[in-house]
């Protein structure tokens, strides 16, 4: 019988007193596509982290073709064949292509030419599309991924494991990765991609390892299983996958912007022209690619980015129409404007790592009540509310939250946000990072704000949950409005092509 | 596991207990006093007699507790004072500057007004002086911080030198008593701070910043604000903080109680103004407050072992003529000791061997 590819045998590591890999037996086959499948905090990236060189295992030993290794850095990782794509690029953004590959090896002659070469015949093998001379940051994020897929064939691993590689990618990109990743398992390579989005699970890998709580519950064939089963083994029970949504009541104009213009600290124009319309009792979604002037649309309406010109007119419930350009973010916070904004280190603003979830609560409240003192009772009975509906797991209410796991972070700032019962909720990310059932709970809440007549702004990134959750979608592109379209009605497709261009022409 | 193992790993500790935060720290403290021993010996003194000398020339007589508390005033103002500042990440090493500035401002009326009104009354107003100069001192390079993004720490600092040339100058100049002495006149009795049980009244003002310190940083809205710019300027804004105000502020409370500090040495000590009126004091606060971990009760305990360790040093230059710097020595091994074994409280060192018995019995 052949080798596995990579094999673990009892693995265990623990941080602190937290057990984050408890005894894994796991393996994976040469020519193989396996998806790593687990909630938040269930020892996925951790496990791959030992395998990529960057933990070493407390207990167990890891089979690499058979044998037994020690993986101790990366480069022992590449010397035995194995290469991570991380979630976050490692690539020096003024080096071209090719230099970044050839960056951190050391063996033989410095000779670019050679690497060039060696890169143009990766990329003819396994059909990339890339000019070796090309520098980083003239690149899309998708390429970029592609350098950092080539840098580890070029080392000349046997085994790639991806993080989350479609996080960042146009579902059009996704695919063109995804017929590249079966490229590479016809080579006979091994590949191990983790992953939250179960349709992707489905479509691209050939067996599925679930992870729960750090325990490998089992690795199944994916032509003999189906989300429902993985989400199942995933969180322990049974979980409804649907989300409830109720056509708009009565939707009325809360939020008018026309022509909003805004430009960041650099003077380069992030929103151009910005018009539209998000009515009370209604989830508008947001779509676009990364960096396509979500963040400054939302922070422009809370009052956090200078804005060029334009104007956004809110008008709550019952009162006359107000401009919110010029307000400052405390006035516009007072009037009802509620911003959910997680950004992508998550603790960066909206929530202060190192204070509990008491501190965290006072966020909003610590300016009320007169004297120089703060008021603690009333976050403290906030705190205790969040943590007991939106179920936080924490030792205690003042634990600091930088400690608690990304989900439950997430459920701390996405409860507060909610409980100032606010007549426009804007969110960002609301979901990144978070697992399947916590996901749920978080749309669950925003579909109960817009029955209540919120006016839910909802900038997303997974285009399938935009489709169910949202009752219209605004496509932004480039800083640019590219379309708005009825998720009722709309398709995956389009919203694709909208991503990607304004107004029907193709961008560059 | 096989050879390859590294001998030593460091991992993460989380939630080390109580019991053996105490047992490390006191450990620690052990080391230092047994390396401290070494040091005696190579400066060819007896140790144990070296450290009995330290003890009862700071502790064993009247005189000597005297001394450390006086010493121990200033450390602690000063730690309360930057304890805020550090808690908004704001690295304000400028104390130096800020004390010399106060002493300077409660100077100017104990020269200029000693014989317009009551002694009270006078000192009232030298206190009130020494905050506002030291106050405004500190508030400079903030607010620059807050416009126009300079880097606070080099500012801080280089202000220092500023104001103890400004004082230098006085001395030699505009406020010199006898022409070419190059000093400034003693004060009037009446702009002394009176003493009570034997030392300045300097050390009931500290004890009571002490609580106020405690109360401003844990329990007002401006404590709060700012430990969260501290965290994060984003999530400041995000909550409608003005990051200028709060910023200044601080830098402006935490000079104002530096320049009390330079007050109360100015008055209660050197009942005159020297130049070197801070002598230090603004960066041995540092480590005043670093080690208490800005915890303003945890400052009385170190103000306190910081001034017998100085005190018990010019003990050991006078009764054994060891040398004084061999006491900074001393006080540096204990600092060290201290700050590092953090370290063993944070985090535990899996051995090889240890390691590989784990593997086994869970094989």
């Amino acid at each position: 019988m052949e080798n596995h590819a990579i094999e673990f045998r009892g693995i265990t590591k623990r941080f602190g007193s937290v057990t984050a890999n408890n005894n894994v037996d796991l393996y994976v086959d040469k020519g193989t596509i396996m998806s790593l499948l687990g909630e938040n905090g269930s020892g996925k990236t951790t496990l791959m982290n030992m395998l990529a060189g960057i933990y070493m295992p407390d207990e167990g030993q890891i089979y690499v073709d058979g044998k037994p290794v020690s993986i101790l850095s990366p480069k022992d990782a590449f010397d035995n064949g194995v290469g991570m794509i991380h979630q976050h690029f490692k690539l020096i953004d003024v080096f071209t292509a090719a230099e970044n590959v050839a960056l951190g090896i050391n063996e033989g002659k410095y000779d670019l030419k050679d690497v060039a070469a060696k890169v143009t015949e990766i990329c003819n093998k396994y059909g990339f599309d890339i000019d070796p001379a090309k520098k980083i940051y003239d690149m899309s994020v998708s390429e970029k991924q592609t350098v950092e897929i080539i840098k580890v064939l070029y080392r000349g691993a046997n085994t790639l494991i991806l993080d989350e590689p479609t996080a960042v990618l146009t579902p059009q990109e996704t695919s063109k990765l995804f017929s590249i990743m079966k490229t590479m398992k016809e080579d006979g390579k091994a590949i191990i991609i983790i992953t939250h989005k179960l349709n992707e699970v489905m479509e691209i890998s050939d067996v599925v390892a679930v992870l729960r709580k750090g325990e490998h519950i089992a690795t199944v064939k994916t032509s003999e299983t189906n989300p429902q089963q993985l989400t199942e083994m995933m969180v322990g029970r049974a979980v409804e996958l649907d989300i409830a949504r109720k056509d708009p009541v009565n939707p009325v104009p809360r939020l008018t912007i026309s022509n909003l213009t805004c430009r960041n600290s650099d003077g380069v124009v992030k929103l151009n022209n910005v018009s539209f319309v998000a009515n009370g009792g209604e989830i508008l979604g947001i779509a676009g690619i990364a960096g396509s002037g979500q963040k400054e649309l939302l922070e422009a309406v809370a009052g956090l980015n200078k804005i060029d010109s334009g104007s956004i007119i809110y008008t709550p419930e019952g009162k006359e129409p107000a401009e919110l350009v010029g307000l400052s973010p405390m006035k516009i916070k007072e009037a009802g404007v509620a911003l959910a904004f997680v950004p992508e280190d998550r603790l960066g603003m909206g929530l202060v790592g190192g204070m509990g979830m008491t501190g965290n609560m006072m966020l909003r409240s610590w300016n009320k009540g007169k004297g120089p003192f703060i008021d603690r009772k009333g976050p403290e009975k906030l705190a205790a509310d969040v943590f007991e509906f939106l179920e936080v797991k924490t030792p205690h209410i003042d634990y600091p939250v930088r400690k608690l796991s990304g989900g439950n972070v997430q459920k701390v700032l996405v409860g507060r946000e909610i409980a100032t019962s606010p007549s426009v909720l804007m969110s960002a990310y609301a979901v990144r990072g978070l697992d399947i059932n916590t996901s749920y709970v978080i749309y669950d809440l925003m579909c109960e704000q817009k029955e209540k007549g919120t006016a839910v702004v909802f900038v997303g990134e997974d285009l399938d949950v935009l489709l169910q959750l949202c009752d219209r979608i605004l496509v932004l592109c480039g800083g640019e409005v590219s379309g708005i379209v009825d998720a009722r009605t709309t398709t995956k497709e389009e919203i694709g092509l909208l991503m990607t261009s304004v107004g029907g022409k193709e961008e560059n | 596991m096989n050879e390859k193992t590294p001998f030593i790993r460091i991992a993460k500790r989380e939630d080390a207990s109580k019991k053996r935060i105490w047992t490390v720290r006191i450990a620690a403290f052990a080391v230092a006093i047994l390396l401290g021993m070494i040091i005696f010996v190579i400066a060819g003194a007896n140790p144990i007699k070296a450290y009995g000398v330290m003890i009862t020339s700071s502790l064993g007589k009247k005189s000597g507790i005297k001394q450390v508390v006086k010493n121990a005033i200033p450390l602690l103002g000063t730690g309360l004072a930057l304890a805020p500042c550090f808690r908004m990440r704001y690295w304000n090493i400028g104390a130096e500057g800020q004390i010399t500035m106060g002493a300077m401002a409660a100077t100017y009326f104990a020269l200029n007004w000693y014989s317009k009104m009551p002694s009270a009354v006078l000192l009232l107003v030298m206190g009130i002086a020494s905050l506002v100069f030291g106050g405004l001192w500190s508030a400079i390079p903030a607010i620059f911080k807050s416009r126009w993004g300079t880097n606070e720490t080099l500012f801080t600092l280089m202000m220092n030198y500023i104001a103890i040339g400004i004082v230098a100058w006085l001395q030699g100049g505009p406020w010199e008593g006898k022409p070419g002495s190059q000093i400034i006149p003693m004060f009037d009795k009446k702009a002394v701070l009176p003493k009570l049980f034997g030392v300045h009244c300097g050390w009931v003002i500290v004890l009571l910043l002490v609580a106020f310190m405690f109360v401003y940083m844990n329990y007002t809205k401006h404590g709060y604000e700012i430990a969260v710019l501290g965290e994060s300027e984003n999530t400041a804004r995000y909550a409608g903080m003005n990051i200028l105000k709060v910023t200044v502020r601080t830098a402006a409370l935490s000079g104002a109680i530096c320049g009390l500090v330079g007050f109360m040495t100015a008055s209660g000590v050197n009942q005159t103004l020297q130049s070197g009126v801070a002598g230090g004091v603004g960066f041995t606060a540092i480590t005043v407050c670093w080690l208490a971990q800005l915890n303003p009760f945890a400052m009385v305990a170190i103000s306190f072992l910081l001034a017998v360790l100085s005190k018990g040093a010019s003990g050991l230059q006078t009764t054994l003529s060891i040398p004084a710097s061999i006491s900074d020595i001393i006080t540096g091994i204990i600092l060290l000791c201290m700050l590092g074994c953090e370290f063993f409280i944070n985090y535990r060192l899996i051995f090889r061997d240890k390691q590989a018995k784990n593997g086994k019995e869970a094989a």
